[in-house]
């Protein structure tokens, strides 16, 4: 009984130290920005660099970072991999999207800068970027004869602008959301800070009054809710169960599993990321509770890469897609890779 | 009578674009069939990328998005004539 009290109070207490720390300052900033790239950014723009007959090679660049504006929700994410696979690109940026798109989007980089420091951040985002692009290259080179097949029998995409544009004053308001969400987080100490965001804040506001349609305000300020709605419940039993972790898995079992950055580390890492189902940015705090456990940083980064790209609810998904043979080279080559990045990236630091 | 098939995996815009088409078919007074598509491959043979679509009498009119209801009713008669 004791034990219980014990655990359900690690629990609580991580959710209510969470809500405090992060929910003001990163996660609502964060939430408004997420909801202004899906109003405000044109993503017909993004979505002819997928099409059949794009550039190649551009399209693998655009794939690889392309989740900042795309991927918002998880839930577009399967839909648009399966287009860009059948109608659009191919197998090889289609892969380099589904890989990088989690790790990429604004919502992610900016949590898991905020509750795992900045350099597991930035190093999460770069390796998402440098790896899906590796990833999808050598998927596109494996099934290179299907894909040369497969040109005859192409669909006709539907694509046709959808009105927006993205012009200045819309990077403008993005980047003053950015601004908010980089000065509340900064380190700097509050009779700075708080001005400072207030400013940055009547910005936003008088932009919006200014620059935009009253219709357009008003699909951000829902769109933003959604997103909230959606993501806030699931993350909270994220931070609880992470809560629940700390306080029931023994640190010497973290230790001798993961506590140092070697080769097997890093694949007991992967691989259980692989297989293991994070919704929406869940990853975080769980591995914020492993690292405090004593995981490595490597490991962490390989859990990090390997967790929300692959998991068995979207296995299956993807063999739906694009076939059981396809989706285990895609599930090897993501553990071989989360592996080579945690490794890489425990070594440097 | 026209066809209309609401694309998408069950996201809360696909729920919303189908109430939204029902109301707007009511509205214009047109006899319309709904059909829910959540098969991922068929979604794709339409040749959209970004989930919910729109597709009355098999043409594509919308995806990514939710239209206005004005907009789905000027679909709906455009359709019901040809």
């Amino acid at each position: 009984m004791e034990m219980l009290i014990k655990v359900l109070n690690s629990g609580w207490q991580a959710l209510v130290e969470y809500l405090l720390q992060h929910t003001v300052t990163c996660l609502v900033p964060a939430f408004f920005i997420a909801g202004a790239i899906f109003t405000f950014i044109s993503r017909e723009a993004v979505l002819k660099y997928f099409g059949p007959n794009a550039n190649k090679l551009l399209a693998y660049g655009v794939a690889s970072v392309s989740g900042t504006i795309l991927a918002v929700c998880s839930c577009t994410v399967l839909p648009l991999f399966a287009g860009i696979f059948r109608v659009g690109a191919g197998i090889g940026p289609a892969i380099t999207f589904l890989y990088s798109g989690p790790a990429i989007n604004v919502l992610a980089i900016a949590y898991s800068a905020r509750l795992l420091g900045v350099e597991l951040g930035i190093a999460r985002a770069f390796g998402a970027v440098v790896f899906s692009i590796l990833i999808g290259l050598l998927m596109a080179f494996i099934y290179r004869k299907e894909e040369a097949a497969k040109k005859q029998n192409a669909i006709q995409p539907f694509l046709v602008a959808d009105g927006k544009t993205t012009d200045w004053h819309r990077l403008g308001m993005l980047s003053l959301m950015v601004a908010i969400l980089l000065t509340a987080t900064a380190k700097i100490s509050a009779p700075i800070k708080w001005p400072l965001v207030a400013l940055e804040i009547t910005g936003v506001i008088l932009a919006s009054k200014f620059w935009f349609e009253k219709e357009e305000i008003k699909t951000w300020i829902e769109e933003t809710r959604k997103l909230a709605y959606q993501i806030v419940p699931l993350l909270l039993i994220g931070v609880f169960l992470a809560g629940l972790i700390k306080a029931l898995l023994p640190p010497s079992w973290v230790a001798s599993f993961v506590g140092k950055n070697t080769v097997l580390a890093n694949l007991v890492a992967s691989l259980s990321g692989t297989l293991m189902y994070f919704a929406t940015l869940t990853e975080v705090p769980i591995i914020k509770a492993l690292l405090e456990l004593g995981m490595d940083k490597g490991p962490a980064l390989a859990l990090l890469l390997a967790g929300p790209a692959l998991s068995l609810p979207s296995m299956l998904a993807l063999g739906k897609i694009m076939g059981t043979r396809k989706t285990v080279a895609y599930v090897i080559l993501v553990v071989i890779f989360s592996t080579l990045a945690g490794y890489l990236y425990g070594m440097i630091t | 009578m026209v066809t209309v098939k609401i694309l998408g995996t069950g996201c809360p815009n696909c729920r919303k674009l189908e109430a939204l088409a029902k109301e707007a078919a009511e509205e214009a007074g047109i006899e319309a069939v709904f059909q829910k598509v959540d098969d991922i491959n068929q979604i794709i043979s339409y040749g959209i990328f970004m989930t919910p679509g729109l597709v009355i009498n098999e043409t594509v009119h919308s995806s990514g998005k939710i239209p206005s209801k004005e907009q789905i009713k000027e679909w709906l008669l455009k359709e019901s004539q040809s």
